[in-house]
């Protein structure tokens, strides 16, 4: 995907093969010749975990889709059955459902790294907007996976966010009946969430491959934000040196997993949802898994319905234009000495509204939610396309390799100029 | 495709004609596909014979308290109104409500101490709690919806909160002075 390939094959059948199918040549460019930036650190690790979470949840899911039962009354005896009836049931379980909260964690990590050292501007816009979309289907997916157990919180978080629908003037009515396909959160709601939560990891799968597409497209961005200038001098092959640190990188991972799994499974969950569902019965607090909190307090900071809906929906698609609200050429933070400040206080702000999310609607935390609110948008609005025209930067390194072996090693003009007119069809 | 460059854009092939009968076809075809695509999502006939309407005896609801029931698999409270309850709803200032409505647009004449409306808040759904003894029955005495701090009063009109609407009045009829039928 990266300039001319490289590979060469050597077996007979492979040679066969990469006449008719080259896929080996595929997996070769993409994921051992392929030129990664030398300076990564390991907050670039967290695509990889991303991938091994994906298929972790969707191996784990398979399997639990095979004991479940999708039916208002069925589910969530079935759920108890997976957990006390099925051998090593309650693993899976347990790894399905922390599994979406770490991959969510890795998720966010990922996105905050990206808005960090500036990895959504050009070149990599298409990039960084395949990214939202897969975070929004990964929304929807978790959503739906939470209502299948059953529970108190399953139901009324079902209703809640269905609900949220009818805030359109006009059509809201029709459309939230055709979510529940009734006249409430019923069976029919239940195996159509279902179905749905089965289908959209795979969705997210195929997004994802787009994802990786594009990466290889315009290459990876690193913590100095400068482009590769000289692939022999700025980079080094994926294999082994992205493969191992990617690789150490999800052994940690896993091991903090590990901990949640077999120490603490239910300390991300509610107990609320240890009881099934009962539509008459409100619980006193409804709150969302902690990944949607954040958004849950932007809802509610809006005195008004579909005001409320409406910025909620905003607070994600104001990703999507991100790249266009930048104005700033330098992309990594490192060198914006005030855009650096305003990215922590956004940090700061996203950690506030998610703990805000989780407090009653009620006195302070609804006049604080509004303010973070508002300080979550002007990160976007106001803040990064005013830097830009304002704010001057710190001086950048050269190239990569200079800002990694000093100047005497890897900055020399000449050089980087040969090893650039030696290889004329790589971007990097 | 030399044929078609050498005569002038002004007339139509007959390829041009066909692209558009074939694609206007197939575009209504897509439509007209998608239509039972979508309808499957829609209420079925179980749910909907599932909500005829249902007939409530009042007899046994005590002055001051209220009852909650099913209809639609939705929540409907009745509730006996006091004097006072009653009062309190008539007087209120119609100006000063988010979603103005008199409270005898939300009774029959004549039943005004019977109060019937959907036990969901307009907000998000939650059920607000106010029908029991003993419930937080919020800052005008009615209903308190404590997913999001919506609070109605004894007309179920909305007064403080993020709901946008008065708990609405599901179609029902007095049959006799202690009998409705819901639906």
């Amino acid at each position: 995907m990266s300039g001319p390939s490289s590979y060469v094959p050597k077996l007979g059948i492979a040679k066969w093969l990469d006449a008719r199918l080259p896929l080996p040549r595929l997996m070769y460019d993409s994921f051992i010749a392929y030129p990664v930036p030398r300076n990564l650190n390991y907050f670039w690790t967290f695509g990889g975990i991303l991938m091994l979470m994906l298929v972790s949840q969707i191996l784990t899911g398979v399997i639990l889709a095979m004991h479940y039962t999708p039916h208002a009354t069925l589910a969530f005896t079935s759920v108890e059955g997976i957990m006390r009836d099925v051998e090593y049931g309650w693993l899976m379980r347990y790894m399905h459902a922390n599994g979406a909260s770490m991959f969510f964690i890795a998720v966010y990590i990922h996105i905050f790294r990206g808005l960090y050292y500036g990895s959504y501007k050009a070149p990599r816009e298409v990039l960084w907007i395949l990214g939202v979309i897969i975070f929004l289907l990964m929304m929807a997916t978790a959503f739906m996976g939470y209502v299948l157990p059953w529970g108190q919180m399953s139901f009324w978080g079902a209703t809640v966010i269905t609900n949220l629908f009818s805030a359109f003037p006009i059509v809201g009515e029709t459309i939230v009946t055709f979510l529940w396909g009734g006249y409430s959160v019923d069976n029919p709601t239940l195996t159509r969430f279902f179905s749905l939560h089965f289908l959209l990891p795979f969705m997210i799968f195929g997004v994802v491959i787009l994802h990786v597409w594009a990466l290889h497209v315009t290459g990876q961005n690193n913590p100095t934000g400068v482009e590769v200038k000289a692939v022999a001098k700025d980079t080094i092959p994926f294999t082994p040196y992205a493969t191992i640190k990617d690789a150490f990188a999800l052994v940690l991972f896993f091991a903090f997993f590990a901990y949640f799994l077999f120490f603490i499974p239910n300390y991300l969950g509610h107990a609320d949802n240890y009881i099934p569902a009962n539509p008459a019965v409100t619980p006193a607090h409804i709150v969302p898994e902690w990944y949607f909190l954040p958004f849950y307090a932007i809802l509610r900071a809006v005195p008004d319905k579909l005001g409320g809906v409406l910025l909620m929906f905003a607070a994600i698609a104001v990703l999507v234009v991100l790249p266009w609200l930048d104005t700033s050429k330098v992309k990594s933070m490192s060198y914006r000495p005030l855009a650096r400040q305003c990215f922590w206080a956004f940090a700061v702000t996203c950690v506030m509204l998610g703990w805000l999310g989780s407090r009653p609607a009620e006195g302070i935390y609804v006049t604080l939610s509004q303010l973070f609110t508002a300080l979550y948008f002007a990160y976007f609005l106001i803040a990064l396309p005013l830097l830009g025209l304002f704010e001057t930067p710190k001086k950048l390194p050269g190239s990569i390799a200079e800002s990694v072996l000093g100047k005497m090693k890897g900055g020399s003009g000449a050089v980087v100029g040969a090893a650039a007119s030696a290889e004329p069809n790589t971007k990097g | 495709m030399a044929e078609a460059k050498s005569s002038p854009a002004s007339e139509p092939t007959r390829r041009d004609m066909l692209f558009l009968a074939t694609g206007a076809m197939g575009a209504a075809g897509v439509v007209a596909l998608a239509v039972p695509f979508v309808r499957t999502l829609a209420p079925n006939a179980q749910t909907i014979a599932a909500g005829a309407p249902i007939e409530v005896d009042l007899t046994p609801i005590p002055e001051g308290q209220g009852i909650k029931l099913f209809w639609r698999g939705k929540l409907i409270f009745v509730r006996s109104r006091t004097k006072a309850e009653i009062e309190e709803a008539q007087k209120v200032n119609l100006a000063s409500l988010p979603d103005p409505q008199a409270d005898s647009a939300r009774v029959k004449p004549g039943k005004e101490n019977w109060l019937v409306i959907y036990g969901s808040c307009t907000h998000l759904g939650c059920i607000p709690g106010g029908s029991a003894a003993g419930e937080v029955r919020g800052d005008y005495n009615g209903w308190f919806c404590p997913c999001h701090g919506s609070h109605y009063d004894t007309s179920g009109r909305i007064r403080k909160g993020p709901a946008p609407t008065n708990l609405p009045v599901p179609p029902y009829a007095f049959l006799s002075d202690t009998k409705i039928r819901i639906g």
